[in-house]
């Protein structure tokens, strides 16, 4: 596919689909079930609002979503209680799948929500968002409605606050473009049609979800993108301007560290995408500075970038939802 | 459960049930009470505040609603009969600038945000209203206009609730302001108030060396001191609020404008009348001792008007809020319902549930008791529209 012909036709702004009875009417004739997750680790601030908000437009007012799940990864604070509070089910990653055996990371939440999650189609929303607003589901969910060919729904962010000229820079974070949009570029092209690869809010099939592996850290929305390229192209992808979204910034060295579970991610993939690396000779040793007074000094941060197989391969998945 | 109701003790005898449902909308009060608290709306610039109040009451099947020339916005539920209609507003401005951070925070017990109690959660109240009613099967005898006022605070002067009652069609039979804040408030009176700016404007060539005198500052100073000297009674009630001064820009530059925004209350129309005297001839004295440019524009001014506090609707509130346990806090009021009030129209002012942090960025409303303010405003408006409240001729 033409990548400009697909940007044209395959991006989207959510002010195209606010109109909610309208998708309600296509979900019913389809058939589907929809579930929202909100993958969560120490998010009390944020997460009662999200909530609150989904559950009131998305459930009561409209009813687009079938279940809004909360998958927490072991929070400290009230985050559990705050959601449950206001009306979402709360499930501990641990409990899920228990004999799976547990691994630390957002990856693996959202790995164990197709197995927890009843929807055909399952939206993953960030429960860090200041700004949260229906259209952050409903703006992902909608183009697979509209779309039967579309598989995997991204969203990106763009409305700066001030902007004086007529033409304005449009992109993602620091990582994905100084780290993801160059490999992307080298490597494949296509892919750099996708605004902001690394957003934390996607609406995606279980027909997909269930057949792709899961890494258990920063590298699960790369590997998403490239493995879903790879089985169904690009015209399985769409992607959703939900206009700002608030959230905390992150320290440049914790994006080092993501962008070192991103790479690993990638280049995990390189051979099967036609590239040639030899992952055993691959350090997983993440090397940073930090500096007391004069001296400095190096940390080390081993990233491993652990992953889950995609999980129509495990029996449990294969029995609860009766695939052959 | 629906049923039209004999007597107010059947009203009262009905409070659990209503409260049940209340709660049962929580998740639908508190989504639009954040969804409207993110929204902007500082007085004259209330539109988009107003247009998500006239989306929600499109959306509750309201087929009248409309925003007015003065940014009102207006949700009709008509009643069974035509002659009485009961006006319900809530205030859509509030004090914060548009550029303030506005991000509401949920709590299990309490919601934060800039205007979250004022007047967001009465513009919250009266977006919820509709489906609150028809989840509670009543269908009322009296029309219901729903309004969020445009223009309401400080140099707005309740402009749009004026607006209103000057040109609407509709023949209004009562009135309830809805205040996001504090439950058990009852007003059924306006307090005399007179809203002024002070400026002071000094020459750029004013002589610094001049002691004592330098600068808009010194001679504000002084306006407020001799403000300060007026002798005030104790009976009738009366105060000056001193609300804000403004001058400056630095260390050592001296200031050439300053403004002082005050308010006078009282419950006497008289005393606000000589009060207002006293102050034009501190202007004009100030003025000639310093040679500064002293000017007082009156911004808004009311006079002191009420119900009886034997009125039917005074005491049937009472009587509910005494049956929820709430003591009522009488206080008068100088806003919307002023303006109801000298239109010849009973109304009374009730506030939601506990606040707190007023106009601060991290202004606080409960959550809990919330509901029981939402009862005790559905009560009430099953008084007024069964007649209860109703004075005899």
């Amino acid at each position: 596919m033409n990548l400009n012909k697909w940007i044209k036709e395959n991006t989207f702004h959510h002010s195209q689909f606010w109109d909610i009875k309208q998708l309600i009417e296509e979900k019913e004739k389809q058939g589907l079930t929809i579930s929202l997750c909100l993958p969560t680790l120490n998010e009390e601030k944020t997460i009662g609002k999200e909530i609150i908000l989904f559950k009131s437009e998305l459930m009561d007012r409209y009813p687009l979503l079938d279940e809004i799940a909360v998958i927490d990864s072991g929070s400290t604070d009230q985050t559990r209680e705050i959601a449950a509070a206001y009306g979402a089910d709360v499930y501990l990653s641990a409990d899920i799948l228990p004999q799976v055996g547990e691994k630390k990371g957002k990856g693996e939440n959202l790995w164990k929500a197709v197995y927890q999650l009843k929807g055909d189609i399952i939206c993953y929303v960030d429960a860090d968002i200041a700004n949260i607003h229906p259209r952050f589901a409903y703006g992902l969910i909608a183009p697979l409605l509209y779309n039967k060919e579309m598989k995997y729904v991204k969203a990106f962010y763009d409305r700066p606050l001030a902007f004086s000229h007529g033409i304005r820079p449009s992109g993602g974070g620091r990582v994905t473009e100084i780290l993801v949009r160059p490999l992307f570029s080298l490597f494949f092209p296509d892919l750099t049609g996708l605004i902001q690869p690394l957003s934390g809010e996607y609406a995606v099939r279980r027909e997909v979800l269930e057949k792709i592996p899961f890494p258990i850290g920063y590298g699960v929305e790369t590997s998403h993108i490239l493995d879903v390229y790879k089985e169904w192209g690009l015209e399985a992808f769409g992607q959703t301007d939900l206009d700002q979204r608030v959230h905390r910034n992150q320290e440049t060295l914790s994006l080092g560290k993501m962008a070192f579970g991103i790479l690993r991610a990638f280049l995990a993939r390189s051979a099967s995408m036609g590239l040639d690396v030899d992952m055993s000779k691959l350090s997983s040793i993440m090397r940073q500075f930090q500096a007391h007074d004069e001296n400095y000094e190096q940390t080390e941060c081993e990233i491993v970038e652990e992953e889950r197989p995609p999980m129509i391969t495990l029996p449990e998945y294969r029995e609860k939802f009766g695939r052959d | 459960m629906s049923r039209t109701y004999a007597s107010i003790e059947e009203i009262i005898g009905d409070l659990p049930a209503i409260r049940e449902v209340c709660v049962s909308l929580r998740e639908t009060l508190l989504a639009n009470l954040v969804m409207i608290g993110e929204i902007p709306a500082p007085t004259f610039k209330e539109e988009a505040r107003v247009d998500f109040l006239l989306q929600r009451f499109s959306e509750c099947g309201l087929t009248n609603t409309s925003s007015d020339e003065c940014g009102n916005g207006l949700g009709i539920l008509p009643g069974k009969t035509r002659d009485r209609n009961i006006l319900l507003l809530a205030h859509a401005d509030t004090v914060f600038s548009e550029r303030r951070d506005h991000t509401v925070s949920v709590h299990t017990d309490h919601i934060h945000g800039p205007g979250i109690a004022d007047n967001s959660l009465g513009l919250a109240v009266l977006a919820t209203l509709p489906t609150l009613l028809e989840k509670l099967g009543l269908e009322l005898d009296s029309g219901l206009i729903l309004m969020g006022a445009a223009r309401s605070l400080g140099r707005g002067d309740l402009e749009g609730t004026r607006f209103f009652l000057e040109n609407n069609k509709i023949p209004v039979t009562a009135g309830i302001c809805v205040e996001g804040v504090q439950l058990g408030r009852l007003s059924y009176a306006s307090a005399g108030m007179l809203r002024g700016e002070v400026t002071c404007r000094v020459p750029e060539e004013y002589d610094w060396i001049r002691r004592g005198a330098t600068g808009a500052i010194l001679i504000l100073n002084e306006v407020i001191n001799r403000i300060l000297s007026i002798s005030l009674p104790r009976r009738p009630k009366t105060s000056i609020v001193l609300g804000s001064v403004e001058a400056g820009a630095g260390f050592n530059i001296i200031p050439t404008e300053g403004t002082l925004c005050f308010e006078v209350r009282s419950e006497s129309a008289e005393i606000v009348q000589q009060i207002a005297l006293e102050l034009d001839d501190i202007m004009e004295d100030v003025a000639s001792q310093t040679g500064a440019e002293v000017t007082l524009d009156v911004i808004a001014r009311r006079e002191p008007a009420g119900l009886p506090i034997g009125h039917s609707l005074v005491k049937q509130t009472r009587e509910i809020m005494s049956s929820l346990e709430l003591l009522p806090h009488i206080t008068p009021s100088i806003s919307e319902l002023s303006t109801l009030i000298a239109h010849g129209i009973p109304a009374v002012t009730l506030g939601i549930t506990d606040g707190e942090r007023l106009h601060e960025q991290r202004e606080t409303v409960k959550i809990d008791p919330i509901f029981t303010g939402l009862v005790q405003l559905v009560a009430v408006l099953l008084a007024i529209d069964g007649g209860f409240c109703d004075e005899s001729e």
